[in-house]
């Protein structure tokens, strides 16, 4: 397998944090790769790091030694721009607690990643044709008709739907889902992993987090990370 | 855009940011209204002391007065820039009604009513001969006698509404006046030769110039009875001052350093007559530096109100700093969710401040619009809170006062509005701050707890 089939790799990913007068060191040389349009579950017991890594993979947050990187460029050598760039387009965030924002509409909500690079000029240009694709998202995970709905108005199911679908908007290279099913029932978190199947199946690649382990068995690949590294 | 609109959605759905709404149209209508009333009675007064001084003086604060005049007044007659000249006498005497008992001291000014009219807004001043300035020291009782015009306050008494009680014509009375003549060399001159210091005038009219300290100690009489009882009559006539209007389009400034530069020329040519010493005391002011002394007092008045005021607005600003705090404490999970999807800290932070631009302008609107409605209703509001609770403002039996100022400057709103909406971004600069430098995964994880 050629390097070019990953698109992110981390290499000895190492990340502590301070909890009062302790230091926990949670990732201790993280290595991994993941391939393009794979669907790569990472699974761990509460703690282990696993949010963590995904945070460090999307850019959230920075290792304290280590490198990432995107389609062979280093993560540490982008610019503030860059990686709000990277952020917007290369990667899409599903997180377990949703994160819509109340003040705006579903619809709003998902094509929020499209309005935050655009000025006002050049949204008066793309506005149509951007809410078109919102609107299209959402009616292809069954959300066309809450549209114009508060996040609020909408239940955990529903909220997570949209957030995928935010996440996509842009069309990233990689959608990075921390413990997505996490906040659901198992009948509507079994949906949402339908969603994210049927994007995998059209080339999306995914990195889940999760805990449990029947939620990991429908991705591809399965990595458990335990004490700070990948077994 | 979404900054604008997650702005526009923070301020409507935030209840809490009405409380700083609410602050900043207080403060703005408590400004607005301050500045509107005290702008207003500043820019009165000086309109009065204005029309009280006309444009330019040429005088001396010695009360023998200055000679040679009639040749200035020739010379300033002959240019293209003045429009019209006053002679005036200015002098103390005791006046004694007939009847009353004991003297009164107070201040008179010798004038020819027409050419006073012209130089200055005397005639706009006068009771019962405004339209015809040229008797106004010929009382209606008998035009024979001489006649002279005394400020209101000195006779009259207003009302609790700053209304005085005036007859429909003068009554008829006689005033004593005694005045102190001078000699050119500013000795007493001794009456009896040639010197009159006595005479008896009759009451021809009031003046209500609508300046408290004039109406209450001056009398106007006849330039030629003036001159006399004053001592600046005889081969050294003499005047105390020269009013001066300029012609609609000379500068103030610029009219006024020509007369300066006339009457240098004036003083030199004239320096070797026998009189030319009264000429050094001889100043050419405008009428802003004459009545300076009255209307610095009202500036810095204003100008303290303002201040004070302006501290008021650092409640605001205050105000605005806490309900900003609460907002971005309360909104982590959005900043965080910004950044995750690629906002940058300048963004997170133009939305807090754009948030804040619109706080300070609606609150600037609001409090404007309220302040408008305020100020139209201000004399009728005071009216009523004195029928009902006998509370006024400003004493009308005191202030020379009328009606409470209340046209509002857009000028002024502007600057207030603007001060408001700074004032805004200033108290939302630290907690914007603080959100754009927030750290993303932090900012997540809070709302996970």
């Amino acid at each position: 397998m050629s390097k070019d089939d990953f698109i992110i790799e981390a290499q000895d990913i190492h990340k502590s944090y301070r909890m009062g007068a302790a230091e926990v060191h949670v990732l201790k040389g993280v290595e991994l790769a993941v391939r393009r349009g794979e669907f790569l579950a990472i699974v761990g017991a509460s703690g282990s790091g696993k949010s963590t890594l995904l945070h460090i993979l999307g850019a959230l947050d920075r290792p304290d030694k280590g490198q990432v990187c995107y389609d062979g460029r280093k993560l540490s050598e982008m610019s503030g721009g860059e990686l709000n760039r990277y952020r917007n387009k290369m990667v899409g965030f599903v997180f377990q607690f949703y994160h819509l924002l109340d003040e705006l509409s579903v619809l709003e909500n998902v094509i929020l990643p499209a309005m935050v690079p655009a000025g006002i000029i050049r949204w008066l240009s793309v506005r149509g044709a951007v809410r078109r694709r919102g609107q299209e998202l959402l009616e292809e995970v069954g959300l066309s008709e809450r549209a114009s709905h508060k996040p609020y108005q909408l239940s955990g199911g529903e909220r997570q739907r949209a957030a995928i679908v935010r996440a996509i908007m842009n069309e990233p290279s990689v959608l990075l889902a921390d413990e997505p099913t996490g906040n659901l029932d198992s009948a509507t978190g079994n949906g949402i992993l339908d969603v994210l199947e049927r994007l995998n199946r059209a080339g999306q690649t995914i990195v889940m987090v999760t805990h449990d382990e029947r939620v990991a068995r429908r991705a591809g690949r399965t990595i458990t990370l335990a004490d700070g590294r990948i077994k | 855009m979404y900054k604008i609109k997650l702005a526009i959605r923070y301020f409507f759905r935030r209840r809490i940011s009405y409380l700083a709404l609410g602050a900043v149209a207080l403060c703005v209508f408590i400004v607005v209204v301050v500045m509107t009333v005290m702008t207003g009675l500043v820019g009165d007064f000086k309109k009065k002391n204005h029309s009280f001084t006309g444009d330019c003086v040429v005088g001396t604060e010695s009360l023998v007065g200055f000679v040679y005049y009639e040749d200035f007044v020739k010379i300033l007659g002959a240019t293209d820039f003045v429009e019209a000249v006053s002679p005036v006498i200015n002098s103390f005497a005791l006046a004694n009604s007939e009847g009353a008992e004991g003297s009164v001291g107070l201040e008179i000014i010798g004038i020819d009513p027409v050419l006073h009219s012209r130089a200055t807004g005397f005639a706009e001043t006068l009771h019962y001969h405004g339209d015809d300035a040229a008797i106004a020291f010929q009382p209606d009782y008998d035009s024979n006698l001489a006649g002279c015009v005394v400020g209101v306050e000195l006779w009259l008494n207003r009302n609790s509404k700053g209304e005085y009680f005036y007859d429909s014509s003068p009554v008829e009375a006689a005033i004593s006046v005694t005045c102190f003549p001078l000699t050119a060399k500013g000795a007493l001159a001794k009456a009896g030769t040639d010197v009159v210091n006595t005479k008896t005038f009759y009451l021809s009219d009031f003046s209500e110039s609508g300046l408290a300290r004039v109406d209450s100690s001056v009398m106007y009489l006849p330039f030629e009875d003036a001159q006399v009882l004053c001592g600046m009559g005889g081969p050294a006539r003499r005047v105390s001052r020269l009013h001066i209007k300029f012609r609609p389009g000379v500068a103030l400034e610029e009219g006024c350093q020509k007369v300066r530069e006339l009457w240098a020329e004036f003083s030199d040519k004239t320096s070797s007559e026998q009189y030319a010493g009264l000429l050094a005391g001889v100043s050419v002011q405008s009428w802003k530096e004459h009545r300076r002394e009255f209307i610095a007092a009202m500036e810095k008045e204003q100008t303290m109100m303002t201040a004070m005021f302006g501290l008021v607005g650092l409640t605001t600003v205050f105000v605005v700093f806490v309900v900003f705090y609460m907002i971005v404490s309360h909104k982590t999970k959005d900043i965080g969710t910004l950044k995750s999807v690629g906002a940058s800290n300048c963004d997170v932070m133009g939305v807090f401040l754009g948030f804040a631009v619109l706080l300070g302008a609606v609150g600037s609107a609001v409090g404007a619009a309220a302040g408008l409605v305020f100020l139209r209703n201000i004399n009728s509001i005071e009216g009523w809170l004195f029928e009902r609770f006998g509370f006024q403002l400003w004493d009308r039996t005191i202030y020379a006062i009328g009606e409470i100022p209340h046209r509002m400057e857009p000028a002024m709103v502007l600057v207030v509005a603007g001060c408001a909406i700074l004032s805004c971004v200033a108290g939302a600069a630290l907690p914007s701050i603080r959100a754009a430098k927030a750290r993303c995964v932090e900012s997540l994880q809070v709302s996970q707890i």
